[in-house]
């Protein structure tokens, strides 16, 4: 018991903090604590993730086998925490401004990071349900943290409704799966299916995968996303756009290769669609966005289905190829949303497009990081953001979908587009209303370092790409 | 030998360009000569390094020379190095470059970032021309995509987001097919040595995909993947739509590097690429190849003779040309593949000067319509006289560079092909007719409209600019050994390797043939 204490230490040590302040917070129902608050909770993030990524080693199991703590869930944590901490940070200037800093959220996030550190460490269907569950909650509730905004209201009951009815999806495909595998461990099922998995267990698998597609909003699922990005505020929008997604890949692919691995022929088809609808409805639906944050969403939708592509190799390298596409992925995010968050004229968020014309011309510094980030959301080299898309290449030539990257290629040429639009509008464009973009440097610190990675990380990837490889090595065998 | 003298020659742009951005503030007068000086040191000191390797390279010694090797991501490297075929184009380049700076002497708006945009794509270019990595090589070739779009789209006339657009949408497209099959080549073979992957046999047996047998397999699919990015990069017919418009909308030295360097990397991956590594795919490829080449020689020209704007005109003008240099390559012999190689380098000092010309009374004038002119000769004599050396090159008169650039590639595809050769021949004449008829119109004849009666001939700047043309041009074209003595020996190493690999997999089905 005690030993499997300690393998959840972190977990624990989070969710504790978590409460402890829910209460202190809640009996001194101050938000002036909000800001402190923030900082401590990313400060303990952060503090945890160089405490497992530092402090890891090996493979141990907890509760029977519905706990892993192995490589592959810590480099999942490390980034989740990390890409968690940093937008907490990033948007605690604009919350505050906003007067939609309650003390709540910090909190909110973390236990959602908590629910995500459950998620990539599941062993087992159960566990994976309440992983996915606590970090769910939580994320409801902070879509509509704007309670007096119909938009914000709206896009979490979106998000609530929809998460529910992908929550039954997943737990009738869940229930099957017990059915015919007499198990809801991960190490049972793949004995219950190796080499060849019976009719019910396939169902239960394909329901399994839909509900966790809705979580990576993989097209067909994804009806949610550019409403609840659009909707929610710009911060917790950018929190949606980052840790959650690492999760809910890293889950996918804990499911499809600990439960499914011997039967990687079956899943595999559904993921390779998956990821062919995603990268062209991602590419072609952003086009028509003037709004910046619903185009992200549908870029977001797009990159998911490159990070699927690596998955549905269904290899060891197609799952390297996945961490490193979601680790390149974040860091881009975390960059471009910090420049969303400063987007604004007169104090009042601006989302529209149009209104970074000229952009380059009042702040060149600024306007040039962006360039870079665009580009490499792009996957245009010689930035990081290419390498990412050349990984799930490889990984699907290799595993035999070569149509998939033939596929995936065409998707990226279409989904240039959107991006050099707003290269167009910063560098090409008329003169308009000029937009402020703010003075707070933690915004700037953190669109340059963005900015910065992804030109100086092509030499030697900041050895992300050694890790992966170890933690890819775990999941698979 | 280990030498980093490639690196430093590559990366001498893009550290200047750095300084630039890091530490030049300010729009004023005095910033904006900085950033023009800062660019005109940093190529020509690229140019002087570059004289170094020239100097040092071996023509005999059909191997890499100048190698440097480092281990990078994903067990890539990165490798730089030259051989016959390529160390002409980095001298092309990085003789081209401060030319263009000092062309765009007159440059006013966001001068900082102009000169950036031209460094960091000198850099890329050379890049492109060294690489001997195959992900190296794609990531110099796409990376140019980005400064050239910004050229075009900051810099350039009124249609130019179109232009932009067409060309980074265009130039994208034809690309990223090439990395599917760098990636299955990397899969294949296991590794993206450029040497390596040049001795390696990728299987061509037929197979059939979706029900259509592609005979060559493989090597086949491969060859079409290299050739819709290198055709669009060409521009072959009927893919080089984007050129004009490119050509039209850019800034003038944005047209002369795209003009004479640009252009030049899509001739370049095929010499590097396509016919060592498929050489199977290549043949069975080659009909196709030289009759769109033929085609295009003979179309865009006449499209040429039909154009108002001057720009357009020698932009059509350069597509045939590139035609001789795809029919030269695929005649696969030295004649042919020589010939392709010396169209290439001098195509790059004739269309570059041409756009320079156009350029030079643009600035004046600010207008490219034809119709716009007239009698130049009278105010103009010394532009008259470098205007007429440029359209005689380009349509090949001999004792110009033209001339043995369009003589070798027919000789080489005589001998292989003779109705390819008698339709290309034709485009000799039409390049006289629509080359001879431009400048008829531009410069000839008596001075009539009011607006050309104030304007002035070259000034001492821009004649500077085209002596080192004038002087490469004539040179190249009574000397011509120059260029193949140091690119012969390379060429022939290509020649035999390819011939040697279609005579084994000969033997290979006839073998089969046999045992069954």
């Amino acid at each position: 018991m005690q030993a499997d204490l300690i393998v959840i230490l972190p977990e624990i040590v989070l969710s504790v903090y978590a409460i402890a302040a829910l209460l202190v917070g809640a009996y001194t129902s101050q938000d002036r604590m909000a800001s402190l608050l923030v900082w401590v909770t990313a400060g303990l993030m952060t503090a945890v993730a160089l405490w497992i990524g530092v402090s890891g080693e090996g493979t141990r199991t907890a509760f029977g086998g519905m706990f892993n703590d192995d490589g592959f869930a810590r480099f999942a944590k490390v980034t989740i925490l990390l890409s968690a901490s940093a937008v907490l940070v990033m948007g605690q200037d604009y919350m505050a401004r906003r007067d939609i800093l309650r003390f709540e959220y910090p909190l909110l996030i973390a236990l959602s990071a908590v629910g995500m550190m459950m998620m990539v460490s599941a062993g087992d269907l159960m566990a994976l349900y309440m992983g996915l569950e606590l970090q769910s909650l939580a994320l409801y509730v902070v879509a509509s943290l704007r309670r007096d905004s119909v938009k914000s209201t709206e896009a979490g009951l979106k998000y609530f409704v929809l998460g529910a009815l992908s929550s039954g999806l997943l737990l009738y495909g869940a229930s099957l799966v017990y059915g015919f595998a007499g198990t809801t461990l991960f190490s049972g099922i793949i004995e219950a299916a190796d080499g060849r998995a019976p009719l019910g267990l396939l169902i239960g698998l394909v329901f399994v995968i839909s509900g966790m597609a809705f979580k990576v909003s993989a097209v067909p699922f994804h009806m949610w996303t550019p409403d609840v990005y659009e909707g929610a505020p710009t911060p917790i929008t950018a929190f949606f756009a980052t840790a959650p997604k690492v999760a809910a890949m890293a889950l996918f692919a804990r499911v499809v290769h600990d439960a499914f691995g011997g039967v990687v022929k079956d899943w595999q088809q559904v993921v390779a669609l998956l990821s062919l609808l995603s990268m062209f409805l991602g590419a072609i639906a952003a086009i028509g966005q003037r709004d910046i944050k619903r185009l992200m969403a549908y870029s977001s939708i797009a990159h998911m289905g490159y990070a699927l592509m690596g998955l549905a190799a269904g290899t060891v390298f197609g799952v390297q190829a996945m961490l490193i596409y979601m680790a390149i992925y974040v860091t881009m995010n975390v960059g471009t949303f910090a420049f969303i968050l400063s987007m604004e004229r007169d104090g009042r968020p601006v989302t529209d497009i149009n209104s970074l014309n000229m952009y380059s011309r009042a702040q060149p510094g600024r306007a040039m990081a962006m360039l870079i980030l665009l580009f490499s959301l792009a996957g245009v080299p010689p930035l990081l953001g290419f390498f990412g898309k050349l990984y799930v290449l490889r990984a699907a030539y290799e595993g035999g979908l070569a149509w998939l990257a033939v596929a995936g290629v065409i998707a990226s040429v279409i989904g240039a587009f959107y991006y050099l639009r707003i290269v167009y509008f910063m560098y090409f464009g008329e003169e308009g209303e000029p937009i402020e973009t703010g003075k707070s440097p933690v915004l700037w610190g953190f669109l340059m370092a963005s900015a910065t990675i992804m030109l100086v990380g092509i030499v030697n990837m900041f050895g992300v790409e050694g890790m992966a490889q170890a933690a890819a090595a775990t999941l698979v065998n | 030998m280990e030498s980093n003298l490639l690196s430093i020659i590559t990366f001498i742009p893009a550290i200047a360009a750095l300084i630039l951005g890091v530490f030049l503030r300010g729009e004023d007068e005095t910033a904006q000569r900085n950033a023009k000086w800062v660019a005109l040191i940093a190529t020509s000191l690229t140019f002087l390094v570059s004289i170094f390797v020239l100097v040092g390279f071996d023509p005999n010694d059909t191997n890499f020379q100048f190698v440097e090797e480092r281990q990078w991501l994903l067990g890539l490297q990165y490798k730089m190095g030259v051989d016959g075929i390529s160390i002409l184009f980095v001298m092309l380049t990085t003789f081209m470059m401060p030319i263009t700076i000092a062309a765009s002497w007159n440059v006013t708006h966001r001068v900082k970032e102009y000169m950036i945009a031209f460094l960091i794509l000198e850099t890329l270019m050379l890049g492109v021309f060294m690489a001997l990595d195959l992900v190296l090589f794609y990531l110099f070739f796409e990376a140019g995509l980005i400064p050239m779009f910004l050229i075009i789209g900051i810099w350039g006339g009124k249609e130019r987001i179109y232009a932009s657009f067409k060309f980074f949408l265009y130039t994208f497209l034809g690309s990223v097919l090439m990395l599917v099959a760098m990636v299955a080549m990397f899969s294949e073979a296991g590794t993206t040595d450029i040497p390596t992957l040049m001795s390696h046999q990728f299987g061509s047996e037929t197979f059939s995909l979706l029900g259509v047998q592609i005979v060559g397999g493989m090597q086949t699919l491969m060859f079409l993947a290299f050739f819709a990015s290198f055709a669009v990069k060409m521009p072959m017919w009927p893919v080089h739509t984007w050129l004009p418009d490119a050509h039209v909308q850019a800034p003038t030295a944005g047209s002369v590097v795209l003009a004479a360097i640009l252009l030049k990397m899509g001739g370049y991956g095929f010499l590097r690429f396509s016919l060592p590594m498929f050489p199977i795919g290549s043949e069975v490829m080659t009909p196709l190849v030289l009759w769109m080449s033929a085609i295009a020689i003979v179309y865009t020209s006449l499209v040429a003779l039909a154009q108002e704007d001057m720009k357009k005109l020698i932009a059509y003008s350069s597509v045939a040309h590139m035609g001789y240099v795809t029919m030269g390559i695929f005649a696969a012999n030295q004649q042919g593949i020589d010939g392709a190689i010396f169209q290439m380098l001098s195509h790059g000092f004739i269309s570059g000067a041409l756009f320079l010309c156009v350029g030079v009374i643009y600035d004046r004038m600010h207008t490219r319509e034809i119709d716009a002119y007239g009698g130049l000769v009278n105010r103009m004599p010394a532009y008259a006289l470098i205007f007429m050396l440029f359209t005689m090159a380009n349509v090949g008169l001999p004792g110009t560079s033209g001339f043995i650039g369009e003589f070798l590639t027919l000789v080489g595809i005589f001998q292989v092909n003779t109705w390819v050769a008698l339709v290309a021949t034709s485009g000799v004449i039409l390049s006289a007719a629509y080359a001879l008829w431009l400048y008829r119109r531009v410069v000839m004849g008596d001075l009539i409209k009011e607006s050309l009666k104030s304007i002035t001939d070259m000034s001492k700047r821009e004649r500077a600019i085209f002596a080192p043309l004038v002087v490469m041009t004539i040179l190249l074209g009574v000397y011509p050994s120059l260029v193949t003595d140091i690119i012969g020996p390379s060429v022939e190493a290509l020649i035999s390797n390819y011939e040697l690999a279609l005579a084994e997999a000969d033997a290979a089905t006839k073998l089969a043939a046999a045992t069954e």
